[in-house]
Order: C-alpha cells, then sequence, then structure tokens
C-alpha cells in the first residue's frame, strides 16, 4: 500500500445542545454534518494541505483520522488497516506513528510542565525504555532538529519563557522524538508573525525530505499551502470540492469555489490586474446545509441540476478531481 | 490657510513603566496623514502599531504615557489635552476599531441601540434621527437593515465586522483608526471588507490609519505605508515605493516571508534572531544583528535618521542610504 | 545526576521568586505571623509553661488574673493560660487534620468528576450538592454522637463534612482546564485519562486548591471550636472550644469573669483570620487575573 491514510466515506457529525425540553421530549436533534462523506488518500511520503474556511470541515477531518474526534460513519485507513481503538496494544502503536501539531503555541503546552519533560513524555508514555541520559540526549536531538540550539539550554524553562515560535518548535521536537510515520499539523504557523514561519514549515520539508513523513496540513492560508504540499484538498462545508497538484490554485482552479478563492489571494507586491471574484453573503450554517449542491446558493455560475443533486468528486484531467457538475465551463 | 495634513506626528516618544523598568514602545515615530488619505502601519508583534493607535486616541493602559514628541490633529496638539479635553474627539473626530473588536459588542443590547448609543453619546439628536443615520450606515456597509435589531450572537463574524465599521463611522469622523481590521475573519469575508473599506474611501472623505501585520492587505487598501520595527519607522512611503523599490533591508525580508502564488514557487526566507527588547534597548539601529546588509560598526553604534530616498515623500532610516540621499 | 541538579535549581528560583512576590503582600505577611506565632505557642509554648488539665483547684475557681495565674483560672482551678497553650495545639491539629481530609476528598472527587463529564459527573455532583444542603452542624452533631467524641472522631466528621466547596471549585477549574488543547495534545502523545487527571490537570488545578485549602482550614478551626463549646469535643482534652464552653457552663459570662472567655475567643479569631488572610494572598498571588500591578 502506498498511502498512509486512506478516507473512506468518512462522516462526522456532532450534535448541537439544544436545552432540555427539545431535547428530551419534543426529541428534536440538531445535528451538524461537520465532514460528509469524503473520500481521501495520503500518500507516504507526501504533504497533502486540507484548506478551507470556517465550518469546511478541515479540523474535524484531522482530528477524526487521530481519534480525538470520533467518526459518526466510513472508514480510516490507517497504513493499509482500518484503525481498531478499542485494542490499547494498537493504540499505543498507532499513537507512535501518528502525531499531531496544534495551532495555539500559547496554550498547547502545559504551563506546569518544564520543556525536557514536555518533549519526553512521549517516551514515558510509549513505555520506550532508555536510561536518563539517553532521555536527555534524545530530547536535546529532537530540540536541536527543531531548531532550537543549544538544546541543552532549553531543557528546564517553561513554556512562557518561550516566544510562540519557539514553543512551536518545541511542538515539533515532541513530534518528532518518536519518529512517527504521519502528522497531522493544525494550522501551525496562523498564529506566527510572518518572518517566523518560513522556517517552521520549512522543518516539515526537511521532515518529509529526510524522514519521509507524511503530513495533513491543515490550513486557511492558501499561498502557504502552495509552497510547501505536494497536493492540496479545498473543502467547503463539510465536502471536498476540489483535490489536485499544488501549482493548481495559481489560477489553474476548475471549481467555482475555488476559483473564487484564489483570486481573492492578496498577493504582495502583485502587479497583475486580476479579475476578483468575491462572493456574496457568508458561508450557509452547517446545520442547514443547502440542497443540491452546497455551494449553490452563492456560486454564480449555478443552474437548475446543482440545487438538486449533489455532484460526486471525479477525476477530470490526470490526478485532478472535482466535484461539480459544470466544470468544463469555467476556464 | 488650513493645514491639507489632518493629522501630523512629530518625534512621538510613547513609554510603559513596568517594575523591570521603561519599555520604549514607541520611540520617536513621525508620520503625517491627509485628507482622505489611507495609511497603513505595518511591522510585526511588538513593533508598536497598535501602542502609536492607542497613543493617538490617548487610550494607554495606566503605566503608559507620552513621553514626547507632537500630535497635531486638525492643528490641534493632542498629546496636551486633558482627559476632558478628549472625550468630544475621541468618537466623534477620531474612531477606533479595535482588534478582535467582533467580540466588543454588549452581548445583551441589540446592535442598533448599540449603535444610536455610540451616537447619542457624542450628538443631542433624538432616537427617531439616530436610527435613521444607523439604517443609512448599514446600507453603506451593506448589512441588512431587516437585520440591525438583532443580538450580536445573531450576527456571523464578518457581519459583527461590518456592525463595528458603522459604529466607527456614526459620528462622521475626519479619521478612523483600524487595528487588525480583517484578521480572525474567513478568507472570502475579508475580501468582502477589503472591498468595503476601498467603497467607502472614495464615497467618505474619511482619512484611514489600518495597522495589520499582513502585508498583503495592506497594498489593497492603502495610499501609503509605514513600516514600524521595535518602535521605530524604518521605511515609509507610498506603497508603489515601499512594496516595489524597498530601501530597507527589513523591509525586504518582510515582503519576501509573504509566498507569492504568482511567482517562483521557492521557499520564503525567515528572519534570523528575535525582535530586540524594549526594556533596555541596545544603541545604534535595533535592527543590525539580525540584518542581511549590515556595512559595519556605524549600523551597531549610530542609530540611523529617516531620509529622504526620492519617490514620492520616500524614507529610510538606514545607514546603507545615507549620502545617496535626495 | 546533572539534570536532577539543574532541575532543582530551576525549581528553587521559583520558589524564591513567589516568596518575594509574596513579601509585597501585606495581607499574606500579616496572616503567616500570625500563624507562625501560634504555632510557636502550640509547639514551644508547652516547653516553656508547664500545664496539666487534670490537676485542680491551684488556685482559686474562676479567679482572676495573678501573678502566678496570668489570665487567671477556669471553674476547675486551672490556670487559663496554660489551657490557652496547650489548646493551640489542639486548634490547630484539629483544624489542619480534617482539612487534610476535606480537601484530598474535595480535589479528588471534583477532578474525577469534572474530567469524566456526562452522567457520573452529573450524578456526583448532585450528591455533592446534597451533601452542602444537609444542614452541617446537625449533621455533624449527630456524627460525633453516634461516633463518640474523641479527638480522632471530630477530625473524621469535620474531614467528611467539609469536602464540597473544595470538590465545586476544583470540578469547575478541571472543566476549564480540561478544554485547553495541551489536554488534546497529552491524549494525542497516547496518555491515558488516570495520567491526564493527575500529572496534567492536577498541576494545573493545584494553586487553586492551595488558597482553598487554607480558607477551609480556617472554617475547621471555626468548626471545631464550635463543636467543643456544644460539649460534642473531648471534655478531657483542652481546647479552646473547651474553655469557651467551661466558661459558658459555668457561668462565668455572667458574673464577668473576662479572663475565662475573651483571651480564648480572641485566640480563635485571631487564628481563624491568620489563615483567611494568608488564603486570601495566596489567591490573590495565584489567581492571575486579580493581581494588582
Amino acid at each position: 500500500m502506498s498511502s498512509i491514510v486512506d478516507l473512506k466515506q468518512l462522516k462526522v457529525n456532532f450534535q448541537i445542545r439544544q436545552g432540555f425540553i427539545k431535547e428530551v421530549i419534543k426529541r428534536e436533534k440538531k445535528i451538524v454534518k461537520a465532514v460528509d462523506n469524503i473520500d481521501l488518500s495520503i500518500k507516504k511520503g507526501e504533504i497533502l494541505s486540507l484548506v478551507g474556511e470556517s465550518g469546511s470541515g478541515k479540523t474535524t477531518t484531522g482530528r477524526a483520522i487521530l481519534q480525538l474526534v470520533e467518526k459518526t460513519d466510513g472508514e480510516i485507513l490507517f497504513d493499509g488497516k482500518e484503525i481498531n481503538n478499542k485494542s490499547n496494544e494498537y493504540m499505543k502503536n498507532f499513537r507512535k506513528r501518528a502525531q499531531m501539531i496544534f495551532q495555539d503555541p500559547y496554550q498547547s503546552l502545559n504551563p506546569k510542565f518544564m520543556v525536557i519533560d514536555i518533549v519526553a513524555e512521549p517516551l514515558q508514555l510509549m513505555k520506550i525504555k532508555v536510561s536518563e541520559e539517553e532521555k536527555i540526549d534524545k530530547v536535546v536531538k529532537a530540540l536541536e532538529f527543531a531548531g532550537l540550539r543549544p538544546g541543552k539550554d532549553y531543557l528546564y524553562r517553561y513554556p512562557h519563557e518561550l516566544s510562540g515560535g519557539q514553543r512551536q518548535r518545541v511542538s515539533i521536537a515532541t513530534c518528532f522524538i518518536v519518529s512517527p510515520d504521519f502528522i497531522v499539523a493544525d494550522e501551525p504557523v496562523s498564529m506566527l508573525d510572518a518572518s517566523v514561519r518560513a522556517d517552521i514549515i520549512k522543518l516539515f520539508v526537511e521532515m518529509k525530505q529526510k524522514k519521509n513523513i507524511s503530513f495533513l496540513f491543515i490550513t486557511h492560508d492558501l499561498s502557504l499551502s502552495w509552497l510547501i504540499s505536494d497536493r492540496i484538498a479545498i473543502m467547503y462545508l463539510g465536502k471536498i470540492v476540489e483535490l489536485g497538484k499544488a501549482d493548481l490554485i495559481a489560477g489553474a482552479c476548475r471549481h467555482p469555489y475555488s476559483q473564487a478563492l484564489t483570486s481573492v489571494l492578496a498577493v504582495v507586491g502583485d502587479r497583475r490586474k486580476r479579475k476578483r471574484i468575491v462572493l456574496e453573503g457568508e458561508i450557509p450554517s452547517p446545520i442547514n446545509t443547502p440542497s443540491g449542491c452546497r455551494f449553490h446558493t452563492r456560486c454564480p455560475l449555478a443552474k437548475e441540476k446543482c440545487k438538486i443533486e449533489e455532484p460526486k468528486l471525479r477525476e477530470i484531467e490526470e490526478e485532478h478531481y472535482v466535484a461539480c457538475h459544470y466544470p468544463e465551463i469555467i476556464k | 490657510m488650513k493645514n491639507e495634513n489632518i493629522l501630523e506626528v512629530s518625534n512621538l516618544k510613547t513609554y510603559f513603566k513596568i517594575k523591570e523598568g521603561t519599555v520604549k514602545a514607541v520611540d520617536g515615530i513621525s508620520f503625517s496623514l491627509k485628507k482622505g488619505e489611507s495609511l497603513g502601519l505595518v511591522g510585526e508583534s511588538g513593533c508598536g502599531k497598535t501602542t502609536t493607535a492607542l497613543s493617538i486616541i490617548k487610550l494607554l493602559a495606566d503605566n503608559g504615557y507620552i513621553e514626547d514628541g507632537k500630535i497635531l490633529f486638525k492643528d490641534k496638539d493632542i498629546t496636551k489635552m486633558t482627559e476632558s479635553e478628549m472625550l468630544p474627539i475621541r468618537w466623534k473626530d477620531i474612531s477606533i476599531i479595535f482588534q478582535g473588536s467582533m467580540n466588543a459588542l454588549n452581548p445583551v443590547m441589540r446592535v442598533s441601540d448599540q449603535i444610536v448609543e455610540a451616537i447619542q453619546l457624542h450628538e443631542n439628536i433624538s432616537d427617531k434621527e439616530a436610527r435613521e443615520r444607523v439604517t443609512k450606515l448599514l446600507e453603506l456597509v451593506n448589512l441588512d437593515t431587516g437585520l440591525i435589531d438583532s443580538y450580536p450572537h445573531e450576527f456571523s463574524g464578518g457581519m459583527r465586522q461590518r456592525a463595528m465599521i458603522t459604529m466607527a463611522l456614526a459620528c462622521n469622523p475626519g479619521l478612523i483608526i483600524g487595528d487588525e481590521p480583517t484578521t480572525a475573519l474567513d478568507l472570502m469575508v475579508q475580501a468582502q471588507i477589503i472591498d468595503l473599506i476601498n467603497d467607502l474611501r472614495k464615497k467618505l472623505d474619511t482619512s484611514m490609519i489600518i495597522i495589520t501585520h499582513d502585508l498583503s492587505i495592506i497594498t489593497e487598501i492603502c495610499d501609503r505605508i509605514a513600516v514600524m520595527y521595535a518602535g521605530k519607522i524604518a521605511e515609509i512611503g507610498t506603497v508603489q515605493d515601499v512594496i516595489f523599490n524597498y530601501k530597507h533591508p527589513y523591509t525586504e525580508k518582510l515582503i519576501k516571508a509573504f509566498p507569492n502564488i504568482y511567482g517562483e514557487r521557492e521557499m520564503v526566507e525567515s528572519i534570523p534572531g528575535f525582535p530586540p527588547n524594549l526594556l533596555d534597548p541596545q544603541k545604534g539601529c535595533l535592527f543590525a544583528d539580525r540584518c542581511h546588509k549590515k556595512i559595519g560598526e556605524i549600523c551597531e553604534k549610530v542609530d540611523p535618521n529617516l531620509i529622504k530616498v526620492g519617490g514620492k515623500n520616500h524614507m529610510v532610516a538606514c545607514h546603507l542610504w545615507e549620502g545617496k540621499d535626495e | 545526576m546533572s539534570s536532577n541538579i539543574n532541575r532543582k535549581k530551576v525549581m528553587k528560583k521559583g520558589i524564591i521568586r513567589f516568596i518575594d512576590i509574596f513579601k509585597e503582600n501585606k495581607m499574606g505577611v500579616l496572616g503567616f505571623y500570625i500563624i507562625v506565632f501560634f504555632l510557636l505557642v502550640a509547639f514551644v509554648g508547652p516547653l516553656i509553661y508547664s500545664y496539666n488539665p487534670q490537676e485542680f483547684a491551684k488556685g482559686g475557681l474562676i479567679a482572676p488574673p495573678t501573678k502566678e495565674f496570668p489570665l487567671g483560672t477556669d471553674d476547675m482551678g486551672r490556670s487559663i493560660l496554660g489551657a490557652l497553650i496547650y489548646g493551640a495545639k489542639v486548634s490547630l491539629m484539629i483544624g489542619i487534620f480534617a482539612t487534610l481530609i476535606s480537601v484530598f476528598i474535595g480535589t479528588f472527587i471534583g477532578i474525577v468528576s469534572g474530567f469524566a463529564g456526562g452522567k457520573f459527573d452529573s450524578v456526583l455532583m448532585r450528591i455533592t450538592d446534597g451533601f452542602m444542603v444537609l444542614p452541617k452542624l446537625p449533621l455533624i452533631m449527630i456524627l460525633a454522637a453516634l461516633l463518640g467524641s474523641s479527638t480522632r472522631n471530630i477530625i473524621i466528621v469535620i474531614g467528611l463534612t467539609g469536602w464540597t466547596g473544595t470538590t465545586r471549585l476544583v470540578r469547575s477549574q478541571t472543566l476549564s482546564v480540561k478544554q485547553r488543547p495541551f489536554i488534546e495534545r497529552a491524549v494525542s502523545v497516547g496518555a491515558g485519562k488516570g495520567y491526564i487527571m493527575f500529572r496534567h490537570i492536577l498541576p494545573n488545578v493545584f494553586p487553586l486548591v492551595f488558597s482553598n485549602t487554607i480558607l477551609v482550614a480556617a472554617g475547621a478551626i471555626l468548626t471545631e471550636t464550635t463543636l467543643s463549646f456544644l460539649g460534642l469535643g473531648n471534655p478531657l482534652v483542652p481546647s479552646w472550644g473547651q474553655i469557651l464552653r467551661g466558661a459558658f457552663t459555668s457561668g462565668a459570662v455572667s458574673i464577668g469573669a473576662w479572663w475565662y472567655f475573651v483571651p480564648a475567643g480572641l485566640c480563635v479569631i485571631l487564628l481563624v483570620l491568620g489563615f483567611t488572610l494568608l488564603g486570601y494572598s495566596f489567591d490573590e498571588i495565584l489567581n492571575p487575573k486579580l493581581r494588582r500591578y
């Protein structure tokens, strides 16, 4: 199998709390279909970006893969086999091979732990037997790989003594120390200054190149995803609308939503008078998703069929998938 | 004859007193703003851009104070004004949209009432007149007027931001300061707000100061840019001059930190090192230890002044360009 | 091991910093000195001033202060100063041990309930609410009457009824800490539920527990005094509550023998005040939202 992760018809629903009367007596359920029937494969050694706005389901997808959120339906395969979250044995191995980097560097590290404890924690939890010296050695190596040099200077510091960028590096060191096969990076640099981001995402590229680690890079920042990904998947209201090679988004998208999104991307120093497709209105509520194609309410090219029938994700050219009834028309 | 500059900041120094000493958040900045012009204040965290805005509207924290400098708004020096002299100016002449202000709306008051309240605090007009004005303003910002009596939680993030813009415009101020007006918004909503701001620039005569770390939106909504670093202005000029003809090494690095999807697909660069500690800033240029174009000892010993480098009022504070100025 | 040396150095620095901040909180420092004073009275006092509760009629009965008996005598002719000194130890010990029991139970239930959530949490909280609503004093009196009035039983009774406040506090703090991303990170690295509760949540809840503990101690001391006053304590063990009881039952109050009840009352008030001041000061220091710059 050359995929590290396969998603087959994955569905993740959440129920919204409504208060006693509605829930128990009236039995009215408000369900948010955060991820609604998606198929996706992440190849070994690739960086795949999941891009979308709020409510697109990208974050939930990442969490569902790592078993931090329960799936409602469908299959999640890891290295060819379905994830068995009932078996402690399996999960311990899974947690070693699949890791996550979180968005908020200020909240994703326990403020009461010293850096050495944070980075060494996976070793302890996975019962990897090392002597005290070996442990320190591994931690220092992980910290230095993540760009914190000299590593030993950081061991006994607390998170509040570090900057946002440094904390993210600690997070990366924590992932790196157990040599995972797959990492979900959830908006890892969106809370960092622009001048600091480059170094962090360069680490991801390095991890992919040197250790063949696969990445699911979740972001709302299209230009960043273009820079480091092999492939990009664009999501809207719980569905994948377009999937293809990264340089698609520099003007070669076929789905109207992707087209609009990429057209409004503000680029520094861009002199071209490009046409901006600014969509009207807001993203519809995920509780009452529009019928047929989810995007039809805002699509400048919507036709009758779009209101009735949901388009399936299909291959329109090599390695390029679009979920639209009329992708041919748009250019 | 009335000055065509609605705002003139000269050598502004704003410091903060903390237990360990004095933080020189803003240390000698000067710029001016014409009527109807839009200036972008750009820089990363800690550069002093928000402090500059708060100094202009005089809403500094208790331990902050203006140490030196002048802020002339419509030819009157704000720095010398007392709080009671400032009250009528605040909101009526200068209004501000705070960062994350989408969450600054009172959750138990209807949106229309909040805007009416803002108006009536500054002008003596009837409820009916105030509501009429609110309706007109909402049309201006493209908010469905049928929704004005909703509560904030019924609005989406983008709609709340429009409500905040409405409130800022309510008393027809001469100057609006927007602190990160598009951060935390979805990409498409950002685009809508950018269009809205550009629309307002055309329709109204209001001057704007837009504060952001996102260089890419500055080019869309500003006439001029001031790049700030460590409490000082590194470079200032028109968007054309600063972005396409940058002179300061920091400006160069900042521009190159934003990927250009229409250009070559090459990795962006980071700036090595960290921003300096403003508690006891060292001598010389504060960017020196991270600068890839340092020319020598002068960078470490002497603080560079802003000098003209051609273009339309294009100025840069860098020793590289000394002697080449006009 | 060099890592342990470094670790200890850093922790020591943290403690020194905390002490520096604490020193600036005048309220806390006052509370601290009051408690130290009573600790000295309780542990050093008996070495200086000897007192035997079994020896009766050494002075007169309810006699006013003299050189030999600086605070007069009680209704059995025993030195009141002596009773105060020996009583300090009892009041403190009962207060502290009962507090430890309460806080231990409260923290444990609070964290487990808050972390588990769902029906388990609801049920536990309803039980806690039930306990909270029960009138404390009658409950304590009944239990004391049933179990007998030994010192140990008093400690248990106070401990078993004083945990509800701590539980509520710890649970709400747990609920808030539970949401923070680093907890999710711990799960993603393979942490089990017990590990998360006690290795991740507890240290973040601990500052709150600490300041709360001190306030609970104030309450426990007061409760013990009340119990003894009502006659549910051990009459052979001198405590401030016993002194007050003696003053009341012997009619000392009505004859104006102030030396019998005023000093004891003052001691209780002062000690409770000491704990309260200390507790509030810790709250201020450890809760960044309350901190004044």
